[in-house]
């Protein structure tokens, strides 16, 4: 077990790394390096920066240096905190990201949470009542879940809130709060306009999850023990319940791997349809006006979330299901 | 299923049923199969009708894409009306624009009384269709009035007074390329890396598919963004349509690598891979002759369902605008006009590029399911 969570906390360890380059080349890419388009812009803004300091930069920066002292460089700083400074906001980025980081962290998890309270009720139904009407509605459901991207259906349900109800549905909190400071009113303004993007987030992922239930409990239920249990005479309930649900779960934790960096993305592209003050909107202003230790920064973020996400479900995943765990020993 | 399933136990004296199915290629046999998947053979001639489309594009546009008229600024649709006193002449009603004294919005009001005939085979402006025949006809169109009042706008138009049922026409032919240019870079890469990983296995395997593994936790969106945001301004239409193709590809090949390498592992130790082997054939040829086509089907059916997810990523780009950008035409930049509430509200129509984008993705998905269940004719 613990060989296990090793090896797969040896690859996140990687992942972060080519995460990171992926972001440093992100940064480096637009032409031009980063004092002399710092400079530009303080110019621009009628400030002028001192050789002096232009140089410090430079030497912080390591520009002018091999790329992979750059990359040292950059990866020292952030070692020490300091994810540099945004151009456009002339603040720290740390500061600039701010709660924003967490808003999206809890905008993800809570798209994770509700695809498994959907999935994992309706999977059961439609495997226990297979061909039934309810299983029918289900797949149907499920394969507009999967076929619309989440960002027309974020704009589906905006017009539809507007004309219908005449009430705009973005945001993650009332206007009266966007700014407050944190409270207990806060929190629950905050969860009550949860729902709608985690529900937009999570349907292809429930769609899918749906589909992946239904099938493993229908093996499961061909199985002879099912018929053992049914013949001891346990409750209907209990000999679904009791074993097995409990085995085609399986699949639930071992996808998140796959179905978290799929919400994470997705929640980029909703956030800007709705509104949401997550990364999405920070870091699409950021590439377009080209401010790349924020657009950078919030790319190894997001990504090294997504990797922590990960490595958790797999530690779950060796939590749940004693067969990986005699696997590895 | 039943055929395969019949084919067990052999009779002394097959019946001409079954001898059929003995000697059936085996893309008959998977024809056969996938003929009896209702909703993938619609969902195929659907696919079929938008590439038509995607060839046809001139000829079912009715008016220059890009011909902009302040004067006509967001027009609602004009719905046809296919009879006129009971007599078949189709027609939509003149529209009548007025500036709102107040809002200064422009307003339109349809006028019953003005009857624009809808002709069909039209002339209208010149193109050359399949970039070969020049020509001047065109699907539907009017006649160009004495003072210009005899338009058409089926979908409305957009903020420039452009017409959106031809942008989107014309949309559908880049969304649509783009996709399949795309799979077909993903599925090179897929099938080089796969293969190896597959074939060779062992430390190659490993590595490759530790590095699919890494590439599958990052979140794609931001990364495609960023590289996106990072093509120069300048680059031409072409330049740019090619970059995001590659961008999208970079890290669309994954997936198609991923069941490559499933169907090289389950052939390696075929029969007749290995006698294949055993007769010195080379390993090209014997990968190229005795596997590849065996699993050829299979690679079809991945492909269709690896296309839809790449018409999204570029509809997603563009819609962010870091895509294509116009003069392009794409779905996504046809929907960049709907991203707030308040277009959305007000014009509806400019919504309307989203529904192509649902009946595609959808029509390959379900196209995708039937091929894959057809792809392997002895299974189940």
């Amino acid at each position: 077990m613990l060989a296990y969570i090793g090896r797969r906390a040896l690859l996140a360890v990687f992942t972060v790394w080519a995460i990171s380059m992926l972001a440093f080349v992100i940064i480096q890419l637009p032409p031009g390096d980063y004092v002399s388009s710092y400079i530009a812009q303080m110019a621009a803004m009628g400030s002028v920066v001192s050789d002096e300091e232009a140089q410090t930069l430079r030497i912080q920066y390591g520009l002018g240096q091999p790329i992979y002292v750059q990359y040292w460089k950059w990866m020292k700083q952030i070692a020490e905190g300091n994810f540099g400074f945004s151009m456009e906001w002339r603040r720290p980025v740390t500061e600039v990201i701010g709660e924003r980081l967490w808003l999206t962290v809890v905008v993800a998890v809570s798209a994770l949470l509700l695809t498994w309270v959907l999935a994992l009720p309706i999977g059961i139904y439609s495997a226990v009542r297979q061909y039934s009407f309810g299983d029918y509605a289900a797949t149907f459901i499920g394969f507009i879940g999967l076929a619309v991207p989440n960002f027309l259906l974020a704009l589906v349900l905006l017009y539809l809130g507007f004309t219908l109800f005449n009430a705009h549905i973005g945001g993650l909190f009332s206007p009266e709060l966007q700014d407050a400071p944190w409270s207990l009113a806060r929190v629950w303004d905050l969860v009550k306009h949860l729902p709608i993007p985690a529900l937009i987030l999570g349907l292809a992922g429930t769609a899918q999850q749906i589909r992946i239930m239904r099938a493993n409990l229908l093996d499961e239920l061909r199985k002879p023990y099912v018929v053992t249990a049914r013949s001891k005479g346990l409750s209907e309930a209990r000999v679904i319940l009791k074993y097995p649900v409990r085995m085609a779960l399986n699949p639930f934790a071992s996808t998140i791997g796959y179905t978290l960096p799929y919400i994470v993305s997705g929640s980029i592209i909703v956030s800007l349809v709705l509104g949401l003050p997550t990364v999405g909107p920070l870091l699409l202003k950021a590439l377009i006006s080209q401010d790349m230790f924020l657009a950078g920064t919030i790319v190894l973020m997001l990504g090294v979330m997504t990797v922590i996400g990960t490595l958790i479900s797999d530690i779950v995943l060796v939590w749940i299901d004693p067969r990986i765990r005699l696997e590895d020993t | 299923m039943a055929i395969a399933a019949d084919a067990g136990p052999l009779p002394s004296a097959p019946t001409a049923d079954k001898q059929r199915i003995f000697v059936a290629s085996q893309w008959q046999l998977m024809w056969w199969r996938f003929r009896k998947h209702r909703v993938a053979v619609a969902s195929a001639i659907v696919v079929a009708g938008f590439y038509l489309a995607v060839l046809g594009a001139d000829f079912l546009a009715y008016s220059d894409p890009n011909a902009s008229e302040a004067q006509r600024s967001l027009m609602p649709p004009q719905p046809i009306h296919w009879f006129d006193d009971g007599r078949f002449r189709p027609h939509v009603y003149g529209f009548k624009g007025a500036r709102d004294p107040r809002t200064f919005k422009r307003v339109y009001q349809a006028d019953p009384s003005q009857k624009i005939p809808v002709r069909f085979f039209a002339q209208g402006f010149e193109y050359r269709l399949l970039g070969l025949i020049p020509m001047s006809r065109h699907l539907i169109g009017v006649d160009p009035g004495r003072d210009a009042v005899g338009t058409i706008f089926l979908l409305g138009t957009d903020v420039q007074g452009r017409d959106l049922w031809s942008r989107l026409m014309y949309g559908t032919r880049i969304s649509l390329t783009i996709g399949l240019l795309g799979v077909t870079m993903s599925l090179v890469l897929g099938v080089v890396l796969g293969g190896f990983s597959g074939f060779y296995g062992g430390v190659t395997d490993t590595v490759i598919q530790r590095i699919i593994e890494i590439l599958r936790s990052i979140p794609t969106i931001p990364l495609w963004m960023g590289l996106a945001a990072a093509l120069p301004r300048d680059w031409s239409i072409f330049q740019i349509y090619f970059a995001i193709t590659v961008i999208i590809s970079l890290l669309g090949w994954t997936e198609l690598a991923r069941v490559i390498r499933g169907r090289f592992l389950a052939l390696r130790e075929e029969d007749f891979v290995v006698s294949a082997r055993l007769v010195g054939c080379s390993q090209m040829r014997t990968i190229f002759v005795h596997m590849v086509p065996s699993f050829m089907s299979h690679i079809i059916a991945a492909t269709t369902l690896a296309l839809p997810a790449m018409i999204i990523s570029e509809t997603a780009l563009s819609f962010l605008g870091l895509g294509l950008r116009p003069p392009a035409i794409s779905w996504g930049v046809l929907l960049q006009q709907a991203q707030n509430v308040q277009t959305v509200a007000i014009t509806p129509w400019l919504m309307i590029p989203a529904v192509p984008v649902i009946i595609v993705v959808m029509a390959f998905n379900f196209l995708g399911d039937g091929l894959r269940d057809a792809a392997d004719p002895y299974g189940r």
